[in-house]
């Protein structure tokens, strides 16, 4: 009986002998790193990508054997309408992943399973830091020519003189109001911070947005002299983080990229009468049967924006393909095509001649940069403060502490 | 094959192992082992900038989880939802379960546990938009509460709705086998000692089917703790679930610290429905 | 009956407000497939048949359900086999650490899909990875296999214990060894059951989203296809669409899998008193 009680104890014993080794193997292998490699990539990083053609003829021929290229993007950057004619094009069928948010699409390149990203400034410096991407030979990418000069070599997608991707167009966050409920000349973010239309509010639920309450101080707290939305020391900080418990009793419904129909249905029924909003929000409300009640605007504070940049997987199973969708999505049709579906201002100029309603580039001041001067587009927040306050600044990870606190 | 088969035959130690290898081995590699890898990340840090996982352990984020308010407020709305969740589908279950197993004819018996089966085939993620559009104040609820005078349900009461629509028929069916099982000359003997109908029921039949209510409550209250969808859906409220999500790109450690708290709750959880007599009634 | 008419009125009664109470939504999804606006208020505006075409004709929603089903099958088969071996295990032997396994068994249902789903993620990123194996259909398969063990087995040990093992020792007893007894005396006995489970765990795998979403990487299976089409608006109402059909064709091997578990239990019957007497 003693002989089989051993045995019991063995058996017990194999269970835990094989955690303990699965443990070892793992704590001495590889990395727990979420991102591919151990080195950091600081200067000059190759743009080869295993499996990429050295020229655009061999791009086309590897693409057609590729097939297919596995991209995450902003819900409506790949709609069928010129997605099915890249596939008729190339032989590159498109698969796509919508992002709810930039820390959304920064987890999802992480897992190595995707070729491409649209990735907003928030998200590129982190991709870039975590060697997820590659830069990008802008000989492969012949329509980067005509690429607005006001959208290249900028700090969210250059890194050491070295382009990390292709611009995809850009586009504010608007304040959105139902027009029968604020008066129709409203042009500042006041009815959203100020608790006049408390628990009506429609808010972005991300620690991003952290950046528009800062947006909002800038204008009407200018003693506390925040310069840079994204760059908040501790007191800037505290003050927004505020401001943002302040609101959160007003808000009816938060939103993000996946509940966009969410939106549009608390707008049309009241339940939400203002917020912030895209341009792709504010076009399906107006296609709804009957168009829901709005107007949309961007307040005289300035406003939180995007420029989004097209990026490619460093592991990239589908490189050719890949390099084929960047240089189609800013050609000047395509570019047209996505920039009026989601109602943003496109990269490439020939665009604006393609565009259905003739005036839209005007609407979207595409070409207007002094427009853009107070749109602070999407940025990550490090410890840098980039002046003379030295390393003090809020990092994401504040920011996203802060959010849950906010949020409560 | 003849020999393997004497030899396993007068070997019963043997039979066991080679049994049981597969399936634990399968549970303790894979589960376990990725439990462990996750739980791991608990003791970390993360790199500020890049979101990567730092190895150099502290118990940094457990201070955090325990120093920071917001996680204990968020675990105890959690715990509560998921305990007034369990409430309302044993309360819901019951009627129909007993209906099912003591009173309805095998035909109806038989069509109703298909009409209970079936919806669970109806994916989570349609339902869960459909209560999301029901609940809102345009929706289905409002419609329907409007000629009883009574407005949009808030936030909570439709997340708590919501969850106790969605796990029903898992209280219901356990409960149903549990009530099966009871031999009916059990109740009759009851009755004839002396006891009416309602005394039997609370004295014989609850008792009885307890451990199976336990067995249902296991699967309410774990998939109301764990959800992650629903809270920020319906209610944009934080849970437990949605917590550890949001946190688990540009935090893990953090995460991985807080879902130590589901995994501690439920492991209670279980061992006290194990002591109740509830993984008989499964 | 030990109920009296009153309480059996109440039960009716309280079980059609249930039924009710689940049905009405499903209901609403059906209203909702025909939908022209993408805003969800109720009543309707206006409603139209489009869907219905515009769902038939996408493609994408034809490799999501292959996806699926190729997934719940696999899934499936391991289920069965790791769930008949430990169910076998745990209802015909004694042995230390047996009330562990059901624990064990039960831990990838019963802890929160956010956390087995990121378990799973931090094995694939941090273990397979590097090994070069990266997210694919059986990463997929692994995730929900784990998790419907657990369905099998319940169903299969249920039926153990309803069965007596007196009858597996007579085959022993006259001559069989284990693998026929196992073959010949066992496994009919078991057969509904299994199927039963096997239903249960396919139905499982085909609606899971939570694990699956850390686990699938860029594939998508109808779920996942499901929630990348509820974020875009212009789509939602196919998924309404696809979700009906869902609901109508799974009727099927619902009530096949009822027919199975309840001729069992007719026909184990006295086996069934004579183990209950024994419990």
């Amino acid at each position: 009986m003693s002989k089989g009680r051993w045995r019991r104890f063995r058996f017990a014993g194999l269970a835990v002998y094989v955690v303990i080794a699965l443990l070892a193997a793992t704590s001495c292998g590889g990395d727990d790193d979420e991102s591919s490699g151990t080195t950091r990539e600081s200067t000059a990083a190759s743009t080869a990508i295993p499996g990429l053609g050295a020229n655009l003829d061999e791009i086309k021929q590897k693409a057609r054997s590729e097939g297919m290229v596995n991209l995450v993007i902003w819900a409506g950057y790949a709609d069928k309408s010129w997605a099915k004619t890249f596939t008729q094009q190339t032989g590159c069928k498109v698969v796509t992943k919508d992002g709810a948010s930039s820390d959304d699409m920064v987890d999802l390149m992480g897992s190595g399973a995707y070729d491409g990203v649209s990735a907003s400034g928030d998200a590129t410096l982190r991709l870039i830091a975590r060697g997820d991407v590659a830069p990008v030979n802008f000989d492969l990418t012949p329509n980067y020519a005509d690429v607005f000069d006001g959208l290249k070599n900028r700090s969210y997608n250059t890194v050491d003189g070295q382009g990390y991707g292709v611009p995809h167009g850009r586009g504010p966050n608007l304040l959105v109001f139902r027009k029968d409920k604020l008066p129709a000349g409203t042009d500042s973010w006041a009815p959203v911070w100020d608790g006049s239309q408390a628990g009506k509010l429609s808010i972005y639920d991300n620690p991003i947005f952290i950046a528009d309450a800062a947006v909002y101080l800038k204008a009407t707290q200018p003693d506390l002299e925040i310069e840079n939305p994204y760059e908040l020391d501790q007191k800037q900080f505290d003050a927004a983080v505020d401001l943002l418990k302040k609101q959160r009793p007003q808000i009816a419904k938060y939103w993000d990229g996946t509940t966009y129909a969410t939106q549009v249905t608390t707008f049309k029924s009241g339940e939400t009468t203002v917020g912030t909003t895209w341009p792709y929000q504010t076009n399906l409300m107006a296609a709804e049967k009957p168009p829901v009640p709005v107007a949309s605007v961007k307040p005289k504070e300035g406003t939180t924006g995007w420029s989004d940049t097209w990026m490619i997987a460093k592991k990239a199973a589908h490189p050719n393909c890949t390099y084929l969708w960047m240089n189609y999505i800013i050609s000047p049709a395509a570019n047209a095509k996505v920039a009026e579906y989601f109602g943003e201002a496109p990269s490439n100029e020939k665009a604006c001649a393609l565009t259905k309603d003739k005036e839209h580039c005007n609407t979207y001041h595409a070409t207007d940069e002094a427009w853009w001067k107070d749109v602070y587009y999407w940025d990550t927040p490090i410890a840098d403060c980039g002046d003379d306050r030295g390393d003090v600044c809020k990092t994401y990870e504040d920011w996203k502490a802060a959010w849950t606190e906010i949020k409560g | 094959m003849r020999r393997l088969s004497s030899f396993l035959h007068r070997h019963p130690y043997g039979r066991l192992v080679g049994l049981l290898a597969a399936p634990v081995g399968w549970l303790v590699v894979i589960y376990l082992g990725s439990l462990a890898l996750l739980l791991m990340a608990a003791f970390w840090d993360t790199e500020t900038f890049t979101n990567d996982v730092v190895r150099n352990w502290n118990l940094d984020n457990f201070r955090q989880i325990l120093e920071q308010d917001v996680y204990r407020d968020v675990a105890l709305r959690t715990i509560a939802m998921a305990a007034l969740v369990t409430l309302a589908d044993a309360i819901l279950a019951f009627p129909i379960a007993y209906y099912m197993a003591r009173v309805a004819r095998p035909r109806t018996r038989e069509i109703l546990v298909v009409a209970i089966l079936t919806p669970l085939w109806a994916s989570y993620l349609v339902k869960a938009f459909a209560w999301n559009a029901m609940l809102l104040d345009d929706g289905f609820i409002s419609w329907f509460l409007g000629p009883l005078g009574l407005g949009p349900p808030g936030d909570k009461v439709g997340l708590w709705l919501t969850f106790t629509y969605f796990w029903l028929p898992f209280m219901i069916l356990p409960i149903y086998t549990g009530l099966e099982r009871i031999p009916s000359s059990l109740l009759e003997a009851s009755g004839d000692l002396g006891a009416r109908s309602l005394r039997t029921f609370w004295k014989v039949t609850l008792p009885l089917a307890f451990p199976a209510v336990v067995a249902g409550s296991i699967f309410t209250f774990s998939l109301t703790l764990g959800d992650f969808i629903l809270p920020t859906l319906i209610a944009n409220q934080q849970f437990m679930g949605t917590v550890i999500y949001n946190d688990r790109s540009a935090n893990l450690p953090v995460a991985a610290a807080f879902a130590m708290v589901p995994i501690v709750v439920m492991t209670v959880y279980l061992v006290l429905a194990r002591r109740l007599g509830a993984f008989r009634a499964l | 009956m030990a109920e009296s008419p009153t309480a059996r009125l109440l039960l009716r009664l309280g079980s059609g407000l249930t039924l009710a109470f689940i049905y009405v939504p499903l209901f609403v999804i059906a209203i909702y497939a025909f939908n022209e606006n993408i805003s969800q208020t109720w009543p309707i505006d206006q409603y139209t048949t489009k869907w219905f075409r515009i769902a038939w004709e996408d493609d994408e929603v034809r490799s999501a359900l292959l996806l699926s089903l190729k997934a719940g099958l696999g899934a499936t088969a391991i289920a069965l086999v790791l769930g008949l071996l430990a169910s076998l295990a745990v209802a015909r032997y004694d042995f230390f650490g047996k009330e562990t396994i059901s624990f064990l068994v039960i831990l990838p249902i019963a802890l929160p899909g956010i956390i087995t789903g990121l378990a799973l993620q931090a094995t694939i990123l941090n273990v397979l990875s590097p090994l070069g194996i990266s997210f694919s259909i059986w990463t997929i398969i692994i995730g929900h296999a784990t998790f419907c063990i657990v369905v099998v087995y319940n169903n299969a040990v249920a039926r153990l214990r309803r069965v007596a093992g007196s009858l597996e020792e007579a085959s022993a007893d006259l001559g069989a060894g284990s693998w026929q007894t196992f073959r010949y005396v066992t496994f009919p006995q078991m057969r509904t059951a299994l199927l039963a489970g096997g239903l249960l765990a396919f139905a499982l795998s085909f609606d899971e989203v939570i694990v699956t979403i850390f686990t699938s990487g860029a594939q998508q299976t109808l779920p996942i296809w499901m929630l990348t089409n509820f974020g875009r608006p212009r789509e939602l109402p196919i998924v309404n669409v696809v979700a009906l059909f869902v609901i109508l064709v799974s009727i099927i091997p619902v009530w096949i899998a009822q027919r199975l578990t309840r001729e069992a239990t007719a026909v184990g019957g006295t086996a069934a008193a004579a183990a209950g007497a024994r419990q």
